[in-house]
Parts: structure tokens; sequence; C-alpha cells
């Protein structure tokens, strides 16, 4: 087997770390720093953080994200399972060119595309139907959801084509209908699929902020939108505060579960390794 | 019996349904707006709720359709809208290809790292992608401040007496697209490199090709779709981008995104917005269509 350069490979894996991660160390650092300009060292303290929980607006938006992107999960993986097993098994379908488009373009078209598109649907359709009523949470979901669907369906397709049609073909020979076999074989197979395409969905929900500023109205500011509408003013030692909090959930959610998911793999694993074993002897 | 096989013909199947279910939600909501776009992007200003024209009127029992073009005449004879397309087209493009040289290193050390390592090393180039966009953005403002981190350290180090003007220029939204999106170009260049069959470079150093030709004639052309596809997936977006532009650009950086959101935020001229965003989808309606084959493509690998 050919070995890479030792030297020349921890070089660029450190240099390469080193660019991703520091930027966001810094950041975490100077949220303690006492002083009001951010860059200049003045001496420990966690009075940003106490002045994050005084902070009305930041709560009161952080709550409405929170719940947009709890919502916005639980849909995106409803609708994305759904379109994830129809990429994968379905074939060549009528209209299947138009449909495997509409989720692709989502993953690489710029938002405020999709944003300005949204909008104008909502706009006109509350002229003609009277529904949605104004823009707020519900208009906010939707666009999330839309958004998010694409993610969830990609991840679910590449699960489902690693499946083992025997699995299913075997309960088919049993006599179980089509739907019983989604919901009892397939769908707990890729359980695992379905726990990332929600936390993705959520936290890409909660960062959302270029499509939220069109589908948000009077009355429904979300949390990237408070904080953007202070960076753009330029260093907020507040701001560093949250970005830290932020950081350290999100790191300790994804390290988790990504811990546990490999955890339950191995352990699955091993489950058929002696069930072979046994069903050999 | 007859009214079961008449019902059958005229309801959709258990297969139809399952296919409609999503297809009708994403028709819905992703695929008509971009057709009120463009019909918006024909009207005119108004003031009032909705604040654009209708294209359709009946009058006296005649039915008149106007479209009106200025829009689309003013974007082609106006010299900003032209630069601001080929300035963003140019940023886009330098920023693609800098995630690439910067990006086609680090995938290819990760895909030759030891098995049980390649896992870890993936998770740690994905964290970012998990944290908040916005905040990653933020993070640089601290840095490139002209009495930012960056400069303290290099007057530090003696190398520069003078700050380096990086924040509030296009240095500033070059450096933040590559971080941003550099972990779009590692995912797609390691999916490729690591699934690479060994073998033929062995064989190659057998029969005697250096290292650097046996990359160049055999690593190189085996990633060359993980190249295309990252380089879509930092490109496409990029074209679009606003939030980096706005938080590290200067005023002076143009980009189309950020055009766009003035006329629609600031302006309140929806028709001209709409017009500038079919001007962006025209832009990258060939990279879009390579994006769609090349997942297309993948997606019938798998099976």
């Amino acid at each position: 087997m050919i070995k890479p350069n030792k030297t020349l490979s921890s070089t660029v894996l450190g240099v390469g770390y080193l660019f991703l991660y520091l930027p966001i160390v810094l950041l975490v650092i100077y949220s303690f720093n006492e002083s009001k300009l951010v860059t200049v060292w003045s001496g420990f303290s966690v009075k940003w953080y106490a002045a994050l929980l005084d902070d009305e607006e930041l709560v009161t938006a952080a709550w409405l994200s929170i719940r947009i992107a709890l919502l916005t999960g639980t849909a995106a993986v409803v609708i994305g399972t759904v379109a994830g097993f129809v990429l994968a098994r379905f074939g060549r379908f009528r209209l299947f060119t138009l449909f495997s488009a509409m989720i692709n373009a989502p993953l690489v078209m710029p938002e405020v595309i999709i944003g300005i598109s949204m909008l104008l649907l909502f706009v006109q359709m509350q002229q003609f139907l009277g529904w949605p009523a104004g823009r707020g949470l519900l208009t906010i979901w939707i666009g999330h959801t839309t958004l998010c669907v694409s993610y969830v369906a990609i991840i679910v397709q590449s699960r489902v084509k690693e499946l083992d049609l025997a699995l299913e073909e075997a309960a088919m020979d049993l006599g179980a209908t089509p739907r019983k076999i989604f919901f009892s074989i397939t769908l707990p197979l890729i359980s695992q699929a379905l726990v990332a395409g929600w936390l993705l969905s959520f936290t890409l929900s909660l960062d959302d902020l270029v499509l939220t500023a069109f589908l948000s109205g009077p009355g429904s500011t979300t949390l990237p939108m408070v904080v953007f509408s202070r960076v753009r003013l330029g260093l907020n030692p507040e701001m560093n505060a949250l970005a830290t909090l932020f950081i350290t959930s999100v790191t300790i959610g994804v390290v988790g579960v990504n811990l546990y998911l490999r955890r339950q793999e191995r352990k699955w694993a091993q489950e058929a390794r002696l069930a072979f074993v046994e069903a050999a002897a | 019996m007859k009214l079961n096989r008449l019902l059958g013909r005229w309801l959709p199947s258990g297969r139809t349904g399952v296919i409609a279910f999503p297809f009708f939600f994403l028709f819905l909501f992703f695929f008509v707006p971009f057709i009120l776009v463009i019909g918006i992007s024909f009207s005119e200003q108004r003031m009032g709720v909705p604040p654009y024209t209708n294209l359709t009127q009946i009058q006296d029992g005649v039915l008149n359709i106007a479209l009106n073009l200025s829009h689309y005449q003013f974007l082609m004879t106006d010299d900003l809208y032209l630069a601001t397309y080929l300035s963003s087209l140019k940023m886009a493009l330098i920023s693609t290809l800098c995630c690439l040289l910067i990006g086609y290193p680090i995938a290819y050390y990760i895909a030759r790292a030891e098995a049980s390592l390649r896992s870890t090393l993936m998770m740690l180039v994905m964290l970012p992608f998990w944290t908040s966009f916005l905040i990653r953005v933020y993070a640089w403002v601290a840095i490139l401040k002209n009495d930012g981190l960056l400069n303290h350290f290099l007057i530090w180090l003696g190398l520069i007496h003078d700050p380096l003007r990086l924040y509030h220029t296009n240095w500033g939204v070059y450096i933040g697209m590559v971080y941003s999106y550099l972990p779009f170009m590692i995912m797609p260049l390691y999916a490729h490199l690591v699934k690479m069959d060994l073998a033929l470079l062995e064989a190659a150093y057998d029969l005697g090709a250096k290292p650097w030709k046996a990359f160049f004639r055999i690593t190189l052309p085996l990633s060359k779709n993980g190249i295309i596809a990252g380089s879509l997936l930092v490109f496409i977006p990029a074209v679009g981008e606003y939030v980096i532009p706005e938080l590290l650009g200067g005023a002076d950086t143009l980009m189309i995104g950020r055009v766009m959101w003035n006329e629609f935020f600031d302006n309140i001229d929806w028709p001209m917005a709409a017009a500038v965003t079919c001007a962006m989808v025209l832009l990258l309606l060939v990279p879009m269509a390579l994006f769609q084959h090349y997942q297309t493509k993948e997606m019938e690998e798998l099976s």
C-alpha cells in the first residue's frame, strides 16, 4: 500500500483545520472579554452572558426561532422522507426530471432567489385566496420546510439505496402490503437518516437569515434577523456571547448524536454477526 | 364491482399518491413562485399593497395585457448593472478556484488517512457547516478590522507597520466566501478520492511513474466529477451571496444578490427586484443544469 508523506500530510491537515477553527476559537475567547471594544483584551468577565438574559428583544426572537425550527424539522422529515423514498425506489416516472430538479435546485440556488419568489407567491395567494393572512410564523415555516425537504430527501435516498432489498422482498413474500413493509421494515432501517435529516433541518432553520427576511412580517423577527441587524453595524460583545452559546450547544448536539449513531451501528453489526453465527451453527 | 373499477381509473393509485404528496408540495412552493417572479418582472411599481400593478385588466369586456419591458431595457443598458453581473461572476469564480486549491489537498489527505480516523476528520470538516453561517462570517469581522486581531498580530511580528485594509474591501469578501464554502468543496472531493482504487497508483509506480506524474495522470482525472460537483456547490450560491458582501465587503463591492436586496427592501421596487432575479436565474441556468446532470448521475451510480 502507498503511504502518503507523513510530514506533508500533517502540515496540510494542520493548516486546514487551523483555518477552519481559529476564527471560531477567537470569537469564543473574546466573548469573555470585559472591554466593550471586542478586539482589545482587558480582563475576564461573563457580563455579556448576563446581558443576554436581560435582552428582551433577543429572548423573544430566540423563542420564535426555536419554535419555527422544531416545526420545520418535523415537517421536512415527513415530506423529505417520502421524497427520498420516491427518488430511490420508484424508478423513472413521468415528470421524474422535474421532480429531481425541484429536489436538487434548492441545495445550490442562491437564497435571495428562493426568498423573493416565495414571498411573491404568498402575496398573490393572499390577494386571491385570502390565505395566508399576512406573513409570520406560518410563511417562514413553509419557506424553511421547502428548503430543508431537499436535504432530507438526499440523505434518505442515499440511505434507502444502501438497504438490502432482500428484507423487503421477504416481507412481501410473507404477504405484507407495501404500506406495512414501509412502516415496519423500511422506516426503522432508515431511522438514522431521519434523525440526521431532522437535526440538519432544525439547525438550518434556526440559522436562516435571507429566506426569513423575505417571509417574515411585522412582529415576527427571528434570532438571525436580530443578530444580523446588530452585527452589520460592527462588533458587538453581546453577539460574541450569543454565538458562543450557539456554537457550544450545536457542537455538543452534533458530536453526541454522531457518537450515539456510530455506537448503535456497531451494536447492530455485532447482532447481525451473532445471528448469522447462530443460524450457521 | 363495476363502480370500483370505474373509481380505480379516476382515483390515483397508491404509487401515484405517494409521488404526488412531495411533488405537489415542491411544485406549489418552489416551482410556481418562479413563474410568478417572471410575471411580476413585467409589471410596474406603484404605491400600495401589493406594490406592483396587475398584468391583466378587464375593461369594458376587453382583456388588456400590459407587459412592461422597461426593467429589462434598463438592465441591459445600465452600466452599473452590467458591472455588477460581471463582478458577481468574477468574485464567485475566484472564490471557487481558491476553495478548490485549498480544499483539494485537505480532502486528499483525509481520504489517505487511517481508515479509523477518516470519519472523525470528516466530522471536523462538517462541524462548522452545522454551526451558524452568520456567526462564522461575523467571526471574521474581529480578525479583519483595521485595529483587528490579524493586523495586531502582523504588526507585533514586525512584518508590517501600517495596518492592512481588508475589512470592508473585496479581500474581506473573498476570505469570507472561501471560509464559508470550503466544507462544500471538501465533501464531494473526499467522496470521490476515498473510493479510488489505490492499486492503480501502485501499478503506475511499479511502471516507473514519478509521484507527481501519477497524480496528474491518475488521481486527478479520477476525481474529476468530485471537482465539478464541488465547484458547482460553491460557485452557484456564491454568485447570489448577500450576507458576506454586506458584512465584510465595502460600499463598492458589487454583487447581484445585494443589488436585488436593495431594490426590494430599500427602494421597495418589487418589479425591478423580480427582473434582477430573472437575470440572475438566467446567469445560473447553465451551471444549475450541469449540477442537476451530475446529481442524477451520482444517484444512479449508487444503485
